[in-house]
């Protein structure tokens, strides 16, 4: 079986982000990048699908800016085989995306793309989906469980009632959440080994895609601040003020 | 021009967050129809008849629409999309995973997480956890949107209304995915989307054990339970309880959180309530920032005061 990964560039998820004066968008410059965590999870389950034997090839994609080599260099070294970079602006809109994977899906011929189930940037939650649309594969989004057992694979999804079980069978697409597995760190020496790992350039005008956005950000503000509160000094304060300031307790 | 809502129910009524998508969609000030996919739905209808200003309410009501698939209920949209110039549902599981394959499929770029909509070519939505708000304006001819429940006032259910229902069959192609089962929460407090208290545990409640006496506060005061992702992973409580970023995003009129240091993908999910109390030891825990009510100290001393004090 071989495996897709997608993965994105983001602003590392402990940076507390700074929304540019100009209201043009965030702040990106000198500021921490890292791989979008829900995809270090597909990642890693990727990794350990390979680790058991189930999984022959993995190969990890991204579309964004020259940095976003390093994610790949991430990936690669937490034992992805081989990545392939395509150049795009950092806010490509998700339908673009899924157009883009769409055709490397067609290059590539994977069992499985595993990704994401959202970015920490413009949470979106739409890519996953929308390839599965483009490509007429099934999905499961919001993966905590995934369970092979034959040429199925048995998805366990987080939604807003409990668990759910699908089964789905193969190609497919599995979108990630949180309590899937938890993220392995790079070990030194596999990252020095990455750097020999190869990594495929690929244009988007060589797949033949137009990358004009369909949406115009207007603008980017900061989000209304809460009235700052006070401390109670003990339980009958907290319970009087709830009851009598505040209305929230009868 | 005209809506058309894809409504989450459970067979017997509509979710608070379909309610709240109609009152979004009133905004845009077009025709609006319901389109609601089952099994044994009729309860629902009939329920959707008191909502005022529908045009229609469409009904599929067929055993393949039993289970929720977004390769059946995606199929089902776009059957009916071709006529209308939006299309929204709910920005909840149900809708996040669904939409965006009939987006694709129509070549649109769908708008996620609308908290709202200042024209029927703007709207406005929250990215990076809802540490920025982006304003972004459409040309597209249709568009999709995903509302999120809580910026938006559910629509009253009223006097019943003749609005018209249309049974409608479709004829889908069957999907590669099944439907294996579900392990649904218990529901014997109130849902945690829509309750008006909310009390929620974190990492400092310390076990699933201790984690009974945030179930006990929350009995007395009629509220629902939530809780941080790190009390989720440790196991305490079911996934479904997670509040935040990539859990539920929740406005109660009483939020009150408990051993929760305030990570802002925490925040993202409950900075919307009404009156916000936090009970943590840490003077310097970053949820006090958002708090209008904190008292510092140890929650194992706090909350068997507090239930004392409320029992007076
Ligand atoms: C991609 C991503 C998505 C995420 N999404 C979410 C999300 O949706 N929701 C979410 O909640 N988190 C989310 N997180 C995790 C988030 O970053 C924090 O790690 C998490 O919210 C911390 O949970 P906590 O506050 O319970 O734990 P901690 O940060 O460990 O805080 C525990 C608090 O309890 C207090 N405490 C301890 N003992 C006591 C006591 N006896 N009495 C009183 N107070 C006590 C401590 O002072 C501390 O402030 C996400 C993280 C990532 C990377």
């Amino acid at each position: 079986m071989k495996i897709l990964i997608p993965v994105k560039r983001v602003i590392d998820y402990n940076v507390k982000i700074r929304v540019k004066s100009d209201q043009s968008g965030v702040e990106l410059d000198n500021v921490k990048m890292a791989m979008n965590p829900f995809d270090e999870i597909a990642v890693e389950e990727a990794v350990r699908l390979k680790e058991q034997g189930k999984a022959t090839e993995l190969v990890a994609v991204t579309i964004g800016p020259a940095g976003a080599v390093e994610q790949l260099r991430t990936a690669l070294a937490l034992g992805v085989d081989r990545a392939i970079h395509v150049p795009a602006d950092a806010m490509i809109e998700p339908l673009n995306v899924a157009k883009i994977l769409a055709k490397i899906v067609e290059k590539e011929n994977p069992d499985l793309v595993l990704l994401g189930k959202q970015a920490i940037d413009d949470d979106a939650n739409q890519t996953g989906q929308m390839l599965a649309a483009l490509l007429d594969w099934p999905q499961a989004t919001f993966a905590s469980k995934i369970e092979m057992n034959g040429g199925d694979f048995s998805v366990t999804r987080e939604i807003d009632g409990g668990l759910e079980t699908l089964s789905l069978t193969l190609p497919a697409i599995i979108t990630t959440d949180l309590r899937l597995n938890t993220p392995r760190y790079a070990a030194l020496p596999n990252i020095m080994k990455a750097r020999q790992k190869p990594i495929e350039s690929i244009t988007p005008d060589s797949l033949g895609i137009a990358l004009q956005n369909r949406l115009t950000v207007i603008k980017v503000t900061e989000p209304g601040k809460r009235k700052s509160g006070i401390k109670v000094a003990d339980v009958a304060e907290l319970v009087r003020r709830l009851k009598e300031e505040a209305k929230a307790l009868s | 021009m005209s809506i058309l809502i894809l409504a989450e129910h459970d067979s017997a009524a509509l979710k608070a967050a379909t309610l709240s998508t109609i009152a979004a969609a009133k905004k845009l000030d077009l025709p609006i129809d319901l389109l609601v996919l089952g099994e044994g739905i009729d309860a629902v209808a009939t329920q959707a008849k008191n909502i005022e200003g529908l045009r229609k309410i469409i009904l599929g009501d067929n055993a393949v629409f039993k289970d929720i698939l977004a390769e059946t209920f995606s199929q089902a949209v776009l059957a009916l999309a071709g006529e209308y110039s939006f299309i929204l549902v709910p920005a909840t599981t149900f809708g996040k995973n669904i939409l965006p394959r009939v987006a694709a499929k129509l070549d649109i770029q769908q708008i996620s997480d609308v908290i709202d909509i200042e024209s029927p070519q703007r709207f406005v939505r929250p990215v990076y956890a809802g540490n920025a708000i982006q304003t972004i304006e459409t040309a597209q001819e249709k568009n999709i949107l995903t509302i999120r429940p809580t910026s938006f006032n559910a629509v009253a259910l009223g006097a019943a209304q003749d609005t018209p229902v249309e049974k409608k069959e479709f004829s889908l192609t069957p999907p590669r995915v099944r439907f294996v089962g579900i392990e649904a929460s218990k529901a014997d407090r109130p849902d945690l989307s829509s309750a008006r208290i909310v009390v929620s545990g974190g990492r400092g409640v310390g076990s699933k054990e201790n984690f009974k006496i945030i179930e006990e506060l929350a009995d007395r005061l009629g509220a629902a339970i939530g809780a941080s992702r790190a009390a989720v992973d440790a196991g305490y409580v079911p996934n479904d309880y997670q509040v935040g970023q990539t859990g539920k995003i929740i406005a109660p009129d009483l939020y009150i959180a408990i051993g929760i240091s305030g990570a802002i993908q925490h925040l993202a999910g409950m900075v919307g309530s009404k009156v916000i109390v936090a009970i943590n030891k840490d003077p310097d825990a970053p949820i006090f920032q958002v708090a209008d009510y904190g008292l510092v100290g140890d929650l194992f001393t706090i909350l068997p005061e507090l239930h004392n004090e409320l029992q007076k």
